[in-house]
């Protein structure tokens, strides 16, 4: 069975190829230019039935560059790092840049704004490798037994899995910026199936993951938790077309989160793409909501030294107690608005700088989620959402749903194939409570929460 | 053999090597294993506020190696296609197995090659200002159709893939892939609503296509008069009604409600709510649906999929019974059944899987206008946004991004975006009138299974379901619809 199979690392240092390529691409009559080189490697293996299913292990890397000539830009990336591969990548940037328009507000940030933030990051851990390959099998493998194991009513499974990669990023520009970092990641998983004495099955999954092993939660727990969300779905049935209070569990919480993300978005801003474009400093939620992105907390999913841009990331309260404090930008958007960068560039190989989150999460409140439950006499306590029923221009939201009826102030029947509607301008004024759970379990993070006010469509 | 040599000349590889690498794979014995060399170019450019801001192109070329031992698949790849590495990711593949040394068998046959799209020049290779024209173009048709268009957005995107596929059972198979995609979107701006619209279509085309019949400002136009419709759109309704889609992208229903519940994987595993159902009623007589890789120039159309096997049309259900489902290589050997040319993969990187290609309700004789007429109290779903599937409970959602009240069998206001949800095996049964309008989509559906995206195609005639919940906020109990 497999043993890690360490890739030999590449011969050049890949740091200096960025910034070589850099002046390569100003020599050739570029006015500014920025280079990005991503490598990774990934193992993962998923084990069902107690069974090795698939095995995969592999690296990869790619290289990509942007160049400006005056005010006109344009990229170009690929995974031919041969001395023709670059100089066509290079040549091609060069050429596209003549046919791009000349905008105003092009460029990269200014040579002042440039950096990082010092300190060990805490985001790499080489011991997501460290396990033996039968290990590692070992890990998926438990996680599904677990699961099996748990009750007679878990009749068969998608699996246990685990997963490991590493991920190096350099990024050098023409003010003379030059950074890198390496992020580890390793998650157990488990994805059971429960059937009813019908033959109706309800399949759910959980997940631990982390930047080391250590950190890891054990595959059993994992295993059982995974069983217990899908036994808790069998039996559920359709409930009348109605409105009541919804609580959102945390993970399906964090989907409110990311509609805020979605709306502070300073692409979507300057152009009046969101609802929430020009509502600076006003209220747009209610006075229990305090969102904050860090992209500097130790050891974060969210966290880097610098972003997609090279400016040093940092803690910007985009909500402060229900008022927009703030809007994410990178230095694009933030000319448009006349604003600064809040240090959210994200790149990705090629085209112009998106906007990514770091940590980003709502400020838990006091209460337990059984409290926030407790106070519901008739309600949904929702814990899946399908489809993306969202439209960020108007605020209309309509999604189907899945989860827990709520009777007395106790969790009691599970329902399905209702929808949940609204307007999420409604919607954030009406969360109208938080509670004390928040867990970071990716780099966007919500406690549970309570909305009132929407409607529930089933029969 | 006569060979589209692209593999042979770019990277000097010989049916020799192929014959090492597969021998590397099963050097710890193993049932089958292929390799994929997968070479992608590809191109984007966009325009926002009139100016394009973004002009890209990239390469990305590797090779990906499957050892199959009964149930287990090993998998690694490379983006170094040096003889070293590829060896180094056969034998890392190897390790699934635990057994002597199996040979490959000697000598490749190549299966007589299909041209389901045969472009002369590839777009990618086109020229880049006649890309520029066409988002220039969109950008302007979409502001002169109303003032109330204050934003638009353009883009276009192209790509040509270069592939071959050799297995250790003589499979050899080669193609070049090419599709493009053009997409608008506007939003629409008065002092007091906003809205937005979206279009965009292309296929396995030369860039010609878009200075035919599907140009830019076709595609402009519609964006643009979606959103200025969305302007006046009123609440939805919740709750079960009448349900009548539009024909062509509303098949993404197809696609969500039964087409990954019927894909082989889910099916052999027993994880499917369709396991078990062939040969039973998972629809009305009324209702028979194709899956068809074959179409001339189609999104989802492929000469032979990604395993190297020739693509088809399977019938997935006759009049309403089940009559199979989409396999692959790995599914289609341990259920015993034939490849029906669905294996699908998004790159080298990914283990290929059964995936749908272009996928259909096929025609019924009711006249669209009848079908309408017939609607005491319900919507008309024309446009939507994407789709998602539970396969395991059968659940599956789709959103409406245009769409009308039919009151007393006319259409009428148009209506706010809502998600329409289901059961799979059930929601088809409800299907009491079916039009003799088949469309397909305009070419812009991908689809997502296990984080893997691969080009689709769907469709539908206009279609009536006697029961779906309509997931808006209008309620039931306010009296009538809210105005």
């Amino acid at each position: 069975m497999p043993e890690t199979i360490v890739e030999q690392q590449t011969e050049i240092d890949l740091k200096s190829l960025a910034q070589d390529i850099v002046s390569r691409a100003m020599s050739s009559g570029a006015s500014t230019a920025e280079c990005v080189v991503r490598e990774g490697d990934e193992f993962s293996t998923l084990v069902r039935l107690g069974q090795v299913e698939t095995l995969k292990e592999s690296g990869s890397k790619a290289i990509g560059v942007r160049v400006f000539c005056g005010k006109r830009s344009a990229s170009t990336y690929s995974s031919d790092f041969s001395r023709d591969g670059l100089d066509r990548m290079l040549n091609g940037a060069l050429a596209l840049a003549k046919i791009t328009s000349e905008d105003p507000n092009a460029g990269i940030p200014e040579p002042s704004q440039l950096g990082a933030i010092g300190g060990d990051l805490d985001l790499y851990s080489s011991d997501v490798y460290s396990l033996p390959g039968q290990e590692r099998i070992a890990y998926a493998r438990r996680a599904e037994k677990a699961a099996l194991d748990s009750d007679p009513r878990i009749k068969n499974s998608d699996g246990g899995s685990f997963d490991a990669a590493t991920g190096h990023k350099i990024l050098a520009n023409s003010h003379g910026f030059v950074g890198e970092y390496r992020r580890s990641y390793c998650s157990v998983a488990a994805v059971p199936i429960a059937q009813d004495d019908k033959g109706a099955m309800q399949r759910d999954y959980w997940f631990s993951v982390s930047r080391s092993l250590k950190l890891l939660e054990s595959p059993e727990q994992v295993g059982k938790v995974a069983a217990q969300r899908a036994l808790r779905r069998l039996g559920a049935r359709k409930v009348k077309t109605q409105q009541v209070p919804v609580i959102f569990d945390p993970l399906v919480a964090t989907s409110i989160l990311e509609h805020i993300f979605e709306g502070v978005n300073g692409d979507s801003v300057y152009r009046g793409a969101s609802f929430l474009a020009g509502k600076l400093g006003q209220t747009i939620a209610s006075t229990n909501v305090t969102v904050i992105d860090d992209g500097t907390m130790r050891g974060g999913f969210g966290t880097s030294p610098f972003d997609g841009e090279g400016v040093p990331t940092r803690r910007t309260v985009v909500i402060d107690k229900g008022v927009l404090s703030s809007y994410l930008l990178n230095t694009y958007t933030a000319k448009k608005l006349g604003l600064q960068t809040t240090a959210n560039a994200s790149r990705g190989l090629a085209g112009t700088p998106g906007i990514g989150p770091g940590n980003y999460f709502l400020q838990p409140g006091t209460k337990t989620p059984q409290q926030l439950i407790a106070e519901v006499k008739d309600g949904l306590y929702v814990t899946e959402f399908l489809g993306m029923g969202v439209n960020l221009v108007t605020g209309d939201y309509s999604r189907g749903a899945s989860g827990l009826w709520i009777s007395g102030g106790e969790l009691t029947y599970p329902v399905e194939e209702i929808t949940v509607a609204g307007n999420l301008k409604d919607m954030f004024m009406n969360i109208s409570d938080v509670a004390n759970d928040l867990e970071f379990r990716s780099s966007v993070a919500s406690p549970t929460i309570r909305i009132d006010g929407l409607t529930m469509g089933g029969e | 053999m006569d060979r589209n040599p692209f593999f042979f000349q770019h990277y000097g590889l010989t049916d020799r090597d192929l014959e090492r690498y597969l021998a590397a794979a099963l050097s710890a014995g193993g049932d089958y294993a292929d390799l994929y060399f997968e070479y992608l170019s590809s191109t984007g450019l966009s325009v926002d506020e009139s100016m394009v801001k973004s002009a890209s192109q990239g390469i990305s070329a590797g090779c990906g190696i499957r050892v199959i031992s009964g149930e287990r698949t090993g998998y690694a790849y490379t983006d170094d296609l040096s003889p070293a590495r590829i060896l180094h990711a056969a034998r890392t593949a190897a390790l699934i197995a635990t057994g002597p040394a199996k040979t490959p068998s000697a000598g490749f046959q190549e299966k007589q090659a299909r041209s389901l799209y045969p472009v002369t020049l590839p777009s990618v290779d086109a020229e880049i200002t006649a890309k520029v024209e066409l988002v220039m173009r969109a950008d302007a048709a979409a502001r002169a159709y109303d003032p109330r268009i204050k934003e638009v957005r353009a883009n276009y995107a192209d790509e040509l893939r270069n592939i071959l596929v050799v297995g250790s059972d003589g499979t050899f198979a080669e193609d070049s892939q090419p599709l493009a995609r053009m997409n608008v979107s506007c939003i629409a701006k008065t002092d007091t609503n906003s809205a937005r619209g979206s279009s965009g279509g292309g296929g396995r085309v030369a860039l010609d296509f878009f200075f035919g019949d599907k140009t830019p400002e076709y595609f402009a136009r519609e964006a643009a008069r979606q959103s200025i419709l969305q302007l006046d759109a009123r609440e939805a309704p919740a709750g079960e009604m009448e349900v009548v889609l539009g024909p062509g992208w509303p098949g993404v229903l197809i696609h969500e409600a039964v087409g990954h519940g019927l894909e082989a994987d889910f099916n052999r595993k027993q994880t499917s709510a369709f396991a078990g159902l062939i040969g039973k009623r998972v629809a009305s007589e009324k209702c028979t649906v194709v899956d068809n890789g074959t179409m001339p120039w189609r999104r989802g159309s492929l000469n032979v999929d990604d395993e190297g096997h020739q693509t088809q049309e399977t019938v997935l259900i006759e009049r309403g019974i089940l009559k199979g489902y989409l396999s692959d290589k790995l599914s289609a050997k341990l259920m015993g059944t034939a490849d029906t040319g669905n294996g699908r993969r998004e790159s080298y990187e990914h283990i290929p899987m059964p995936r749908m290609t272009n996928t259909y309700l096929l025609a019924g004789e009711d006249h669209p206008e009848d079908i309408i007429r017939s609607v005491k109290r319900g919507i008309y779903a024309v446009n939507f946004g994407g789709g998602q599937v539970d396969i395991t409970n059968g659940k599956f959602v789709f959103s409406a991004s245009e769409a009308y009240m039919i009151e007393d069998g006319h259409v009428t206001a148009p209506i706010r975006g809502a998600t329409l949800i289901g059961n799979g095996p059930e929601a088809l049964k409800h299907v009491s009138m079916v039009g003799n309008d088949l469309k397909l989509d305009e070419g812009i559906g991908t689809c997502g299974k296990d984080g893997q995206a691969v080009p689709v195609g769907v469709g539908m005639p206009t279609t009536k379901l006697d029961r779906l919940t309509v997931g808006g906020t209008a309620r039931k109990d306010a009296g009538g619809f809210m105005q």
